[in-house]
């Protein structure tokens, strides 16, 4: 398992590496330059001093160099130096934003909480909502909770997030009044009343989130259930008399599990960037709309670090959810 | 078998319906029969005849709906388990009555280890904790032959052979020392070879342990050698039930007859081409008011498109105690 691990590892670096590459060219080609946000009042000279002092004018491989270095070697030894007050980065350039001049790590550490709590809230409570729907629909096919179970599956499944989240405004904050339409970053949580209002601004992001995954992960969970229902062993398992408890809970969820945990843990890094469109229409001040800023300021060191991360992710949940499978598997053997 | 022993199993008119998109498959049919302590009957049919559904019914093991178990009676020891609560079901299936399926590859669940599957009727019956229930089951895969018992308990399914596997399994069933042993086609998917040493162990179970066992197979071959009573099944219903000699000696039904033609001899060359029976087995949708077997039979006469045959006693004795068989033919000449 550990060699399997291991292995694994070293051959994600160099998809990776050819990942960031693949990600930086993108940027670069696209249309749209730094100096796009820079009023055209500027002077051409000045702008080309601007130019300059972001190192944008810098030939690409050098650009890109300079990138890698900076991602895998300053900014893991700035990370170590606030950790143990070490000096390994002194001296060092780290990754800036063309934007704001700001060391791009920084900024993204401030925004990742509040991604963090409502992506992360909205898919906890997705899945915590969707197993056991699915487990029953299962038990129960085309029962009447099955049918509506279906519906509202199909039906957040198919509608898409942008929508959910404009009928949920329309309907709790301009109708209703109840919630806010504009999630309050800066809002600190000191007692009840702003936990109540965090709460409050958090509900329907959360809730179109949590509705999304739900629906989806709700479908493999009653697929996959009903599949083990259906096996010689859980037929094994009520012959020897023990409850119906046991039987579907023990002997046929703990088979069904084994490929929803994989699904459950494959689909976080697509909710990061499904995140990015909720994000958007409830004005949270996340990830993902740190990633739309700059991509329309063209701010090229952001727009590669924060893709990469994503790509980090990607390959990382992946590693997880083999893992997952080895350990809820006993058939799988990695060596 | 005498007359007068008390049967520990006594099935009684049993009829399971199947409800479909496409309707109703009377898949069992007015089934009786019988089991004395410590008999071993055998249940032969083609695939599709209603063995397992039969035996299914008997325990709740059919999942409702589709399946509707309507009419008859399974009497052990005094008690309807067709009408019996859940619970009475359960504190009889895997104590009273152990069940061995067919196919012992997907049988077991690959999730839990071997020691954890024979310890979990141990404890829900017997009230064993952990490790009474570990010690018996350690017991129990030495009883069935599985070598180096000790160490194999924490061992998965997937780790195991078929026939290693089907040892497991009948570890299970005999967990809680049943009355009944039910086995159905517990060697159809196992190699000849393993096939024997399966039938050996449940010889020698049978000897130490005494319990009960219905057979079941589609090869009238493997029930010659273990069995005391055959019962054969066809389109849902018996049609004929002798003691395993008789059987052999003195065929009545038709399908029957057309069944001890296609076991090719043991010793010696084959007789001719292996046979089998041509045409195709029923469709149930409806309660028979016909043979079942009539459109296969080469001694259908026009009694037979109009009632289906009643079974009736050979010989001496009551239907289901001595020889029996369910046909308006008559064999003019009687094997010997
Ligand atoms: N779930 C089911 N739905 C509908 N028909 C079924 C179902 N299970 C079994 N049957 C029908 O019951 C009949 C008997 O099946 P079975 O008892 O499995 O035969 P055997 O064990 O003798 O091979 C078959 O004709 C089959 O079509
Ligand atoms: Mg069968």
């Amino acid at each position: 398992m550990l060699t399997y691990m291991i292995r694994r590892l070293l051959l994600a670096i160099p998809a990776l590496l050819f990942t960031s590459l693949v990600i930086f060219l993108l940027v670069d080609f696209a249309p749209g330059s730094p100096m796009s946000q820079i009023p055209l009042t500027v002077p051409p000279d000045v702008r080309a001093r601007i130019v300059e002092a972001l190192g944008a004018n810098e030939p690409i491989h050098l650009r890109f160099g300079l990138w890698l270095y900076q991602f895998f070697v300053v900014e893991p030894a700035y990370l170590l130096d606030q950790m143990f007050g070490t000096t390994l980065s002194t001296g060092r350039q780290r990754i800036l934003s063309w934007q704001s001049r700001s060391p791009v790590m920084d900024i993204i550490a401030e925004r990742l909480p509040q991604t963090l709590t409502v992506i992360g809230l909205a898919y906890v409570i997705g899945v915590l909502i969707a197993l056991p729907i699915g487990i029953y629909s299962a038990y129960r096919p085309y029962s009447w909770f099955d049918q509506i179970g279906t519906f509202v599956a199909m039906v957040g499944f198919s509608v898409p997030t942008f929508l959910t989240g404009v009928v949920l405004i329309v309907v709790f904050s301009v109708n209703l009044g109840w919630l806010p339409s504009v999630y309050d970053t800066r809002l600190r949580m000191t007692g009840w009343n702003s936990f109540v209002q965090q709460a409050g601004q958090m509900a329907m992001p959360v809730m179109v989130l949590a509705l999304f995954n739900a629906a989806e992960i709700s479908r493999y969970m009653r697929s996959s259930m009903l599949d083990t229902l259906g096996q010689d062993y859980v037929r094994t398992a009520r012959a020897t008399g023990i409850g119906e408890r046991a039987v579907v809970l023990k002997h046929a969820l703990r088979n069904a599990l084994i490929p929803v945990v994989t699904v459950i843990a494959l689909g976080v890094p697509t909710v990061f960037a499904g995140a990015i469109v909720t994000e958007q229409v409830f004005r949270v001040n996340g990830l993902g709309a740190l990633l739309i800023n700059a991509l329309e300021a063209s701010d090229l060191p952001m727009v590669q670090t924060l893709t990469f991360i994503f790509a980090v992710l990607i390959v990382l949940f992946n590693l997880i959810a083999d893992i997952l499978y080895g350990i809820l598997d006993p058939r799988i053997r990695y060596d | 078998m005498p007359d007068g022993a008390l049967p520990v199993l006594d099935v009684k008119g049993l009829k399971t319906v199947f409800r479909t998109r496409g309707g109703e498959v009377h898949a069992v049919n007015s089934v009786s029969f019988h089991l004395q302590p410590g008999e071993l009957l055998g249940v032969v049919g083609e695939s599709g005849s209603g063995k397992s559904v039969t035996m299914m019914s008997l325990i709740g093991l059919l999942p409702s709906p589709p399946a509707d178990v309507r009419e008859g009676q399974v009497l052990l020891g005094g008690m309807d388990l067709l009408r019996a609560t859940p619970d009475q079901l359960r504190a009889v299936r895997g104590a009273r009555i152990g069940f061995v399926f067919q196919d012992p590859m997907t049988s077991l669940n690959p999730v839990f280890n071997v020691g954890n599957q024979i310890m979990e009727p141990l404890r829900k019956h017997m009230g064993m904790d952990r490790k009474a229930a570990r010690q018996r089951a350690l017991e129990l895969l030495e009883l069935v032959g599985i070598p180096d018992a000790a160490r194999r308990l924490d061992d998965f399914p997937h780790q195991f052979s078929g026939g290693m596997r089907q040892r497991v399994m009948i570890a299970i069933a005999l967990a809680c020392n049943p009355e009944v042993l039910i086995a159905d086609e517990p060697t159809t998917a196992l190699d000849v070879t393993i096939q024997a040493q399966i039938l050996e162990l449940v010889k020698e179970l049978r000897q130490k342990l005494g319990m009960a066992i219905v057979w079941i197979t589609h090869d009238l071959g493997v029930i010659a050698g273990i069995a005391d009573r055959v019962m054969v099944m066809y389109g849902g219903q018996v049609v004929e039930q002798a003691p395993v000699r008789e059987l052999f000696a003195n065929p009545q039904h038709p399908y029957t007859r057309a069944l001890l033609k296609t076991i090719p001899k043991v010793s010696g060359e084959r007789e001719g081409r292996l046979q089998v029976i041509e045409g195709q087995p029923p469709i149930l949708s409806a309660a028979p008011t016909a043979c079942p077997f009539r459109a296969r039979c080469a001694h259908a006469f026009d009694r037979c498109h109009r009632e289906n045959p009643q079974r009736r006693a050979i010989g001496a004795g009551r239907v289901g105690y001595g020889h029996d068989v369910a046909c308006h033919w008559t064999p003019e000449v009687t094997h010997a």
